[in-house]
């Protein structure tokens, strides 16, 4: 490691023709200094009186102190969520919830420049991203099931939907107020209650919906927002009164919840991690290409669980674009989230730092080439650099484990049939892209490739209306679209 | 573009000399690339040295049918002096007329660091025999203009004759003798990216100094991903033989604005090494008033109007 | 006198062929000396099933779909043998019309369970259904043949293929439903069929790292446990209740969803 940190000491070139530092204002952002638990629409002090701060990943300031729950709290926040389940909200007109929904989404717009300060002050990532994708999107995925709420018999044929009941939702913390929308707003469009647990170092962004949830008068008790670490996600996941548990996060926990579900008969969603194969044929364009290269890598740190993590090339055009990759990435602005002209933020957390760093050496270690553009991070706060490694073997941890984190690993093919062996030679299968000229090729490709998502020509793209999970031990279950609704419902002949 | 197989000795392209390898591009892509580009803010002190090299880049232009001597000399004027309030304000580039107004400009620029630049080729539609264009090209090189605006024949590239569009490139070069050649390829009429593209690099191997997006004269003209597309291609010839183009996107640049974000487009795509007037131009009329607007605000603070700009 | 009926010996069906336990054990059931399936031949089912299922999963729909009305004729033409052993010709008829059934929506579950998505920018967005793999198919104990054609059918008609174990106390009819399939048109190793033992099998069927499903609909005992082991590869457990519908096949498919831009 040492050494990579020596090569990050090397200043960018100098240029009269420099991007202005481009804060956006954190005044917007009005914090209290300690958040209690949501629970039944109101703010209660937690039973097990644990606090902890929220860290700012840019430069490490505590910015708020919030409530770890213990299974006493969990058992209070799924009791209101019964309670307001079995009192009113399951018998409410449906067109009356998605009235709520309407009006969450509008809220959303409304404040969504507070919630991207709040959230790339609190996660890292750029300003850019959490203003032009995670709020957008957001709101956007609680206008589009909203509609839904009051035409859901219009989804399954020859079927009665029915609410689940309590449905207990545990989200990740790299898109931490996105998770939440994917997870709330399909939950209440079918009739259900929600207990909600936040990722532990990413909860203001839930923490400050619920004052959204205030403003749009949701009933008591319909949304309850538990903070807390993997003990209180535990709790919520063994409480007998939850019908349904959803989960985002690592395959690793998504297997333990699976066994702690087993033999209640608890509906499950799981949405997991991945190890995306993105793969360039040599008739592909190229410098669109290397866009979303970056784009699937670098997006959000690679703090992404469909991250195009593992570059696939045809040899035929390899040093291309590995040159053209190179010269991009110098492009790539490292720095504070706030700054509108941020490419790449900073990383979640310490410990997920230290994660990425030891993948890193690993993969030093086992011989493959590193390389980092010059750029100079900030001293404050947990950074990496964008990092690219080529030389990779299949079998190298970084070719096979999810880092999480801005690396990627380029192997090459040299036929469509190795490239197809390749990427599905993981236990995986959450997302793969594939960039060629060729629409047969795009179609057998998109065909072949055992994930859940298949950008052709693109990557990272998001939308409410479009399905979103993975094949394999990337998880199942959809989130999005009309395939989000059936994990939340019951189907009645 | 190390695309070419080793060839065996002895052994000859039909077509000659080869093209670089052309490849496509996809639309969706590239714009939201120059959209992504578009919203970088740059630094108070960059803005001056942006819009000050913007004035060192411009093309000012004037390609009417009503063009006279005297709307000549006065373009010129403003091309040595854009600003007569602050002579900080450097001269343009070049003022870009038609071929008969050629001596009119250089009249009034001759010694002074302000180059003339003329159309030719049957500018703007090309639609002319080939030997007419040649002897155009080879006249405005006699009457003494520093740089040819040429034209390729959309009609020959749409309808497949790539070929006669490089020869054309390549004939016209050979009568420019030391005037720099600038060779539009009207983007607006090419439809595509791919055609973009492929017409950049057709133009580069005929013998072009610069390509241009576009005459002016076809709506729509410049724009930052059509910008973007030839800027790239540039870039792929420059990495393959180190040889430098430069690039001017012309006609709907209007706003200072617009002007900051093409230079951010070149700085993020060719580095800067391409910001100078010597790689990069402005094809423009009303720009200039703008820049120079921009120039005062940002040395006065103050919004400026436009009564206080001349109107050349 | 009499003439002495020739008696069938009741094997196991694996990657086509009707081989004995490799164990060599049998167990007495229904009157016959029925293979005991062991570890071993889970493990040989399962390579058996994954070597089938890219011929099957790739199959046009519409091939699938003769294939598997083909399966529903052969029964017909079997229905007095079904009959004699699963004592109930309504339950036969029951099964053969619940193939029927099944088979005709293989070039349909993608037109109803799959969707084209108007995504808020310039890409054409899809979302089709395709087989989750290997499904391992803890078949019901009763009714024998009914129970086991209604587990069966869905996962195949998604282009699943399967690892069945059969119904330990009535495995005469699954063992003939083996047969059948084997004279139809069903690839060897799309369906495999073990019988014995469930407590011993089922632990090493739901732990086996290359089933993707495991439906549990005729599991017994320590179903948490199955539940548990499945977690080890994240695989799908299937708990579809009674009857038929797409969403029965649906419980063994994948969703796949495909972004492509739209530009000139």
């Amino acid at each position: 490691m040492a050494e990579v940190e020596k090569r990050q000491d090397r200043s960018p070139v100098p240029s009269a023709f420099e991007y202005a530092e481009a804060p956006e204002s954190r005044e917007i952002v009005r914090l209290e200094e300690r958040y209690g638990l949501f629970l039944g629409g109101e703010w209660v002090e937690p039973r097990s009186a644990e606090f902890e701060a929220s860290i700012a990943p840019r430069d490490e300031e505590p910015l708020a102190e919030v409530a770890y729950a213990d299974a006493q709290d969990v058992d209070l926040a799924v009791g209101a969520a019964r309670d307001a389940f079995a009192n009113g909200w399951s018998d409410l007109a449906p067109s009356e919830r998605a009235k709520y929904l309407f009006r969450i989404a509008r809220i959303l717009q409304e404040r969504s420049r507070e919630f991207a300060v709040l959230e790339s002050l609190d996660g890292g990532k750029p300003i850019r991203e959490s203003r032009d994708v995670d709020l957008p999107l957001s709101a956007a995925h609680f206008f589009y099931y909203a509609g839904w709420a009051d035409k859901l018999e219009y989804a399954f044929p020859n079927r009665r939907p029915r609410p689940v009941g309590v449905a207990g939702q545990i989200i990740p913390w790299n898109f931490p107020l996105l998770m939440l929308s994917w997870k709330i707003a399909p939950a209440l469009a079918a009739g259900n209650t929600v207990v909600l647990k936040p990722a532990e170092t990413t909860p203001l962004t839930a923490l400050l919906f619920a004052d959204v949830l205030r403003q749009a008068e949701l009933p008591p008790g319909v949304v309850n927002i538990v903070t807390g670490d993997g003990r209180a996600g535990a709790e919520l996941v063994k409480h007998p009164d939850v019908d349904k548990i959803a989960f985002t996060g690592s395959t690793e926990v998504g297997k333990e919840i699976m066994r702690a579900v087993a033999g209640t008969g608890k509906k499950l969603t799981l949405e997991l991690g991945g190890k995306a194969a993105n793969i360039i044929f040599d008739d592909a364009p190229l410098d669109q290409a290397v866009e979303g290269i970056i784009n699937g890598i670098y997006f959000n740190q690679g703090h992404v669980c469909c991250a195009g993590s593992r570059l696939f090339v045809q040899e035929s055009v390899y040093e291309e674009v590995l040159a053209k990759l190179k010269r991009r990435m110098g492009t790539l602005r490292v720095g504070d989230p706030l700054d509108k002209n941020t490419d790449v933020g900073a990383i979640n957390s310490s410990a997920q730092l230290e994660r990425i760093k030891e993948l890193v050496a690993s993969g030093e270690e086992e011989g493959a080439e590193i390389y980092q553009p010059p750029c100079r991070l900030p001293e404050k706060g947990w950074w990496f650099p964008p990092t690219v490694f080529t030389n990779v073997a299949q079998s190298y941890r970084i070719a096979q484990e999810e880092i999480f984190g801005p690396v990627l690993s380029v192997l090459t093919f040299r036929t469509p049939d190795e490239a197809v062996e390749k990427a599905n030679n993981t236990p995986y299968g959450l997302s793969a892209g594939v960039w060629t000229e060729k629409g047969s090729r795009i179609l057998s490709m998109a065909q072949r490739l055992r994930a859940g998502v298949i950008w052709a020509n693109t990557y990272n793209r998001f939308d409410p209306t479009s399905p979103f999970g993975g094949y394999k031990e990337s998880g199942f279950g959809r989130e999005g679209g009309l395939h989000g609704l059936g994990p939340y419902l019951e189907l009645e002949e | 573009m190390a695309q070419a197989p080793a060839l065996p000795s002895g052994f000859e392209l039909p077509l000659e000399p080869r093209l670089p390898r052309i490849g496509s591009v996809d639309q969706v892509a590239v714009e939201q690339r120059a959209a992504a580009l578009a919203t970088r803010s740059i630094k108070r002190e960059s803005k001056l040295f942006a819009l000050d090299l913007a004035v060192r880049m411009m093309d000012l232009t004037t390609l009417e049918g009503a063009d006279t001597p005297g709307k000549v000399a006065a373009l010129s004027s403003k091309a040595l002096r854009p600003d007569p309030a602050d002579l900080t304000v450097p001269p343009v580039a070049a003022v870009c007329v038609y071929p008969n107004m050629v001596p009119h400009a250089l009249e009034r620029v001759r010694g002074s660091a302000v180059k003339v630049a003329s159309v030719a080729t049957a500018f703007p539609s090309g639609q002319s025999p080939t030997e007419l264009k040649v002897e155009e090209a080879a006249r405005v090189a006699e009457l003494g203009a520093d740089e040819i605006d040429m034209v390729i024949d959309r009609g020959a590239f749409l309808s497949g004759h790539y070929a006669k569009v490089y020869d054309e490139v390549r004939r016209v070069k050979e009568v420019c003798g030391p005037a720099h050649l600038k060779v539009i390829l009207e983007t607006g009429e090419l439809g595509t990216y791919d055609n973009v593209r492929r017409a950049s690099l057709l133009a580069i191997a005929g013998g072009a100094d610069f390509i241009k997006t576009s005459t002016g004269k076809i709506h729509p003209a410049a724009t930052l991903p059509v910008t973007l597309v030839m800027l790239e291609a540039i870039r792929d010839v420059h990495e393959e033989t180190g040889r430098k183009i430069g690039m001017k996107p012309a006609g709907g640049i209007r706003h200072a604005k617009q002007a900051v974000q093409y230079l951010v487009l070149v700085n993020e795509t060719l580095g800067p090494e391409w910001l100078t007037p010597d790689l990069f131009r402005f094809g423009a009329s009303s720009l200039l008033n703008d820049v120079l607007m921009q120039i005062r605000k940002q040395k006065t603070g103050a919004y400026q109007s436009p009564d206080y700009f001349t109107v050349d | 006198m009499s003439r002495l009926p020739v008696r069938k010996t009741y094997k196991l069906y694996v990657g086509g062929k009707f081989p004995r336990s490799e164990s060599g054990r049998t167990y007495e059931v229904e009157g016959a000396n029925v293979a005991l399936a062991s570890r071993k031949d889970v493990r040989d089912a399962v390579r058996a099933a994954r070597a089938a299922f890219p011929g099957w999963a790739g199959a046009t729909a519409y091939n699938r779909g003769q294939v598997l009305y083909r399966v529903a004729e052969m029964m017909e033409g079997r229905k007095a043998e079904f009959a004699e052993l699963t004592g109930d010709a309504a339950e036969v008829d029951a099964a053969v019309d619940r193939w029927v059934w099944y088979a005709g929506w293989a070039d349909k579950l993608a037109q109803v369970l799959g969707s084209s998505n108007p995504v808020a920018g310039p890409y054409f967005n899809f979302t089709v259904p395709e087989p989750t793999g290997i499904a391992g198919i803890v078949a019901p104990e009763e009714p024998p043949l009914a129970g086991l054609v209604s587990r069966l059918a869905p996962a195949l008609v998604g282009g699943n293929v399967a690892v069945v174990l059969a119904s330990e106390h009535r495995p005469l009819a699954a063992v003939t439903l083996a047969e059948v399939l084997a004279t139809s048109d069903v690839p060897g190793g799309v369906v495999n069929l073990l019988t014995g033992r469930k407590r011993e099998l089922a632990p090493v069927l739901a732990a086996h790292m290359d089933v993707n499903a495991l439906d549990l609909a005729g599991a017994d005992g320590d179903t948490a446990e199955l539940e548990r082991l499945a977690a080890d590869n994240v695989k799908r457990v299937v708990r579809n209740g009674e009857g038929q519908s797409p969403w029965h096949a649906a419980a063994f498919l994948e969703l796949k969803t495909v972004w492509h831009p739209i530009g000139v």
